[in-house]
């Protein structure tokens, strides 16, 4: 960095964006290791840091309006990356609890709030408005915790997205409605500027297209457009064009007036069948999980604390009403639709909070008119503190469920979903040594995920059928993603010695108990290898170059069965010698030249097969003694 | 478990041989059954040296420490599995286990438990495999010999077939029964040599 660089910053971006950024990083790597070592998860733990930052504490970063709005991008983001999580099947396997489980809980929790509303002697437009409003739940604490927790795939978690899921999709009828119940006089101005300038129908149309041209664009287009990115080899260019993709689709889905989470999703399912999936997924999910965590934390700054102190008591009843509310209906509901006791529970507590939309929409209607601004105050502290208190009704399900399972001691296991994720084996390299393992594995029907850093060969054998993701195995974000969590094995069969160390790390960091089976190019990275404690290990060529001194004994005449014995005999012996070098190895002063090292190693086990040659070979089947002693000759 | 026997070194060694395991049922249960016995050491022949490169040394070495040996195994073509032959053509070697210097097994006792598909009935002269298992076994009773070991007479599940649930469990108690007996000395070689097997046969006191 030389003169270019200005060396003072201009006073009003330290203002406006460092200083900020600065308190918001800062509290969030304070609070969230704090929360997350006193059990309570990351969101709470922003959530607490975002409180801190806020006006009513620190009031260090000013209105966290702005911040909230640039963050919720992070809610988008998470969606693209539930998308890649979804194939199109298993999509369509879900419309029942989507429109079902999903409708319901919209309808009813709406309908139940709304009473409740009019009850409190509120005008019925304006319950009717909050009712709806408030029946949407997080999707961003939701799906956040259970990825943390690993519950996405349980039968609960399913429901869960499903519920979630509808609601994003209502969000778009919702704001549709929504004026419709402007108090009768209030005189809300409906504006029909842009998109909604357009007659009814060309509106359809134009929704449609854009759906369309997510899908088609993502079967047809990215596919060739990523792998020539790939090929390119410039990490920074696929993660720029991975946020491109994701920030494009959501300009489109808000510019025809549909929910731009929505729209990622889509584009998410239509790539969860592509190789670069896992690639995809580790570009994403830093940017995601920042801007949600910064989301959480304005949410947090945002909760308006002078309000709750002025009227403690409505707020806090209005959010255990809404919480209890919520959670009793999604209850109701799961037992309609005859869910097991246990993804009930998960549902019903994990969705009992009202989500960011309800922050959209509140707004929406404070601007329309439909509801005065006495109440879209504590309706907006209602809606954070139900956020906030998320983590905590989330503990309470935990220990119910804990104390279940003591008393009845027969787990309640819910069925896993088969998916990519949980494939037993995960081959890192795929090519002339993983190949083989992959194929073998396959004929005895083993799934594998398989890992490759080389864009020709990813493409190669995605022609012949193989599912394999182009991407670096030593990302830890990437074993994540390929299931290195649920894995029995890790067969790492990359031929480059430095990455294949640097993958070992990883692995052994992150994975303890994953077991690896390594490749290893020669006698210096065995020795590397087995340092790390990696134990089984193949040297690539040991193999063949002994099959090919059998073929060598056979050509000088000697018997099949006897040339193959003395390769095995050999082997074991030169297996024994690696391990038994690799103990001294490292001894050595760091300056040793490459070469010199080699003439070193190979010294060595010569030396070693010097000792050996005094034992006896191989003297099965030998019977010479008993012939002396046939013959009456001394032993 | 015999109070005190946790302590002692195993007496009793079995030497497994079943090349495809996931499809018997009847060896899976057996093995099982000797897996349970406390002072008894099990072998898998194929597991240890699926490529057939028998570790000599130790498996002498192993012999050695033990006074009883089994061979556990299914009848194939009327005799063991290739494994367990190659096990003695290999480990049973001049100047160890026979020969002038060879007295390493002397005294030991040498028992095969055996499952054969067809029925008991089929082994005698007037059925289809027309000698019984028993005599069928002499090259292994004359291999102990010629060892100076003590045979005692096979331990038989027959008609694995068509065996129902009840009766492998049976068997699997019997045999765990006769390698608690062969363990704790209770059988006298001598006194069931006449015998056609060793099945449901309750030990008296020690050798």
């Amino acid at each position: 960095m030389t003169g270019i660089m200005p060396v003072m910053l201009a006073a009003a971006e330290v203002d406006h964006f460092l200083r900020p950024a600065f308190f918001y990083l800062l509290a969030a790597v304070i609070s969230v290791p704090l929360a997350k070592r006193l059990g309570l998860g990351s969101v709470l733990g922003y959530l607490i840091a975002g409180a801190c930052l806020g006006p009513a504490v620190l009031n260090l970063v000013g209105d966290a309006k702005n911040v909230m709005h640039f963050a919720e991008f992070g809610v988008v983001m998470m969606l693209f990356l539930v998308g890649l999580e979804v194939k199109p099947g298993v999509l369509w396997k879900l419309r029942g609890p989507i429109f079902g489980l999903g409708g319901c809980q919209v309808l009813v929790t709406g309908m139940v709030l709304a009473l409740l509303g009019v009850w409190m002697g509120w005008p019925w437009q304006q319950s009717v408005a909050a009712g709806f409003i408030l029946s949407m739940s997080s999707t961003a604490i939701v799906l956040q915790t259970m990825g943390e927790k690993g519950q996405m795939h349980t039968a609960g978690g399913q429901a869960s997205f499903a519920v979630l899921l509808f609601q994003d999709l209502a969000v778009i009828p919702l704001l549709a409605l929504l004026p419709l119940l402007a108090a009768p006089g209030a005189g809300a101005e409906v504006t029909r500027e842009g998109f909604g300038a357009f007659p009814v129908y060309a509106q359809v149309l134009l929704r449609l297209g854009a759906v369309l041209s997510v899908v088609v664009a993502g079967r047809y287009l990215l596919r060739p457009a990523f792998r020539i990115i790939a090929h390119s080899g410039i990490r920074e260019l696929f993660t720029a064009s991975a946020l491109l993709l994701v920030i494009g689709t959501a300009l489109l889905m808000e510019a025809v007036g549909l929910s731009a989470a929505l729209g990622t999703f889509l584009a998410g399912v239509v790539l969860a069948e592509s190789e670069f999936r896992h690639e995809l997924e580790s570009n994403i999910e830093p940017f995601k999980g920042l801007l949600l965590g910064i989301f959480f934390m304005s949410v947090g700054a945002g909760i308006d604390f002078a309000l709750i102190r002025f009227q403690p008591v409505q707020i806090v009843l209005i959010t255990i009403g809404v919480v209890v509310v919520k959670l009793g209906v999604l209850h109701a509901i799961g037992r309609a639709f005859r869910y097991p006791r246990p993804a009930r529970d998960l549902v019903s507590f994990y969705l009992a909070q009202v989500g960011e939309f309800a922050f959209v929409l509140l707004n929406v209607a404070e601007q329309g008119r439909i509801l005065p601004p006495d109440k879209v105050g504590p309706l907006t502290a209602v809606t954070a503190l139900s956020m906030a208190l998320t983590p905590l009704v989330l503990l309470i399900h935990d220990r119910l469920a804990a104390s279940k399972c003591n008393k009845t001691a027969e787990p309640d296991r819910e069925a896993d979903e088969i998916d990519e994720k949980h494939n037993p084996v995960i081959i890192a390299g795929y090519g002339r040594v993983g190949h083989i393992v992959g194929r073998l594995m396959n004929m005895q029907g083993v799934r594998c995920t398989v890992i490759d850093l080389d864009a020709d060969q990813v493409d190669l054998f995605r022609k012949l059928g193989t599912k394999i993701f182009y991407g670096d195995a030593s990302r830890e974000d990437l074993l994540h993603a390929a299931g290195a969590a649920e894995a029995k094995l890790f067969v790492l069969a990359i031929d480059d010695e430095p990455k294949s160390l640097e993958i070992v790390d990883s692995v052994r960091r992150h994975y303890p108990n994953l077991h690896i089976l390594a490749r290893a190019s020669g006698r210096i990275h065995a020795y590397d290898l087995l340092k790390r404690g990696v134990h089984d290990i193949w040297r690539e060529t040991l193999d063949s170059s002994l099959e090919m001194g059998i073929a060598a004994m056979r050509r000088l005449g000697f018997p099949a069965y006897e040339a193959r014995r003395a390769a095995r005999v050999f082997r074991a012996h030169d297996e024994a010698t690696v391990h038994e070098l690799a103990d001294l190895w490292g001894d050595e002063p760091k300056y040793i030249a490459a070469v010199r090292q080699r003439i070193e190693i190979l010294n060595r086990a010569v030396e070693a097969d010097r000792a050996t040659l005094a034992m006896p070979a191989d003297d099965a089947w030998d019977t010479e003694s008993l012939t002396r002693e046939a013959r009456g000759e001394p032993a | 478990m015999v109070a005190g026997m946790t302590e002692k070194e195993p007496r009793v060694l079995v030497l497994f041989a079943h090349p495809a395991l996931r499809k018997s049922r009847c060896n899976r249960r057996l093995l099982a059954a000797a897996r349970g016995v406390a002072g008894v050491t099990v072998r898998d022949l194929y597991e240890e040296y699926s490529d057939f490169m028998i570790d000599v040394p130790r498996e002498q070495e192993l012999l050695r420490a033990h006074d009883v040996i089994v061979f556990q195994h299914p009848f194939y073509w009327y005799s063991c599995p290739a494994i367990l032959k190659e096990w003695m053509d290999l480990v049973l070697e001049h100047g160890f286990a026979y020969g002038e210097s060879g007295r390493a097994l002397h005294g030991k006792h040498l028992v095969s438990a055996i499952t054969t598909g067809g029925a008991a009935e089929s082994y005698r002269s007037e059925g289809m495999n027309v000698f019984t298992v028993r005599q069928m076994l002499a090259p292994f009773e004359q291999t102990a010999r010629l060892c100076g070991m003590k045979y005692l007479p096979p331990f038989l599940v027959q008609g694995t077939f068509t065996m129902k649930p009840d009766l492998l469990e049976e068997h699997a108690h019997d045999y765990s029964r006769l390698l608690v007996e062969l363990r704790d000395e209770k059988i006298d070689a001598d006194a069931v040599r006449g015998l056609p097997n060793l099945n449901g046969f309750q030990g008296g006191a020690g050798i």
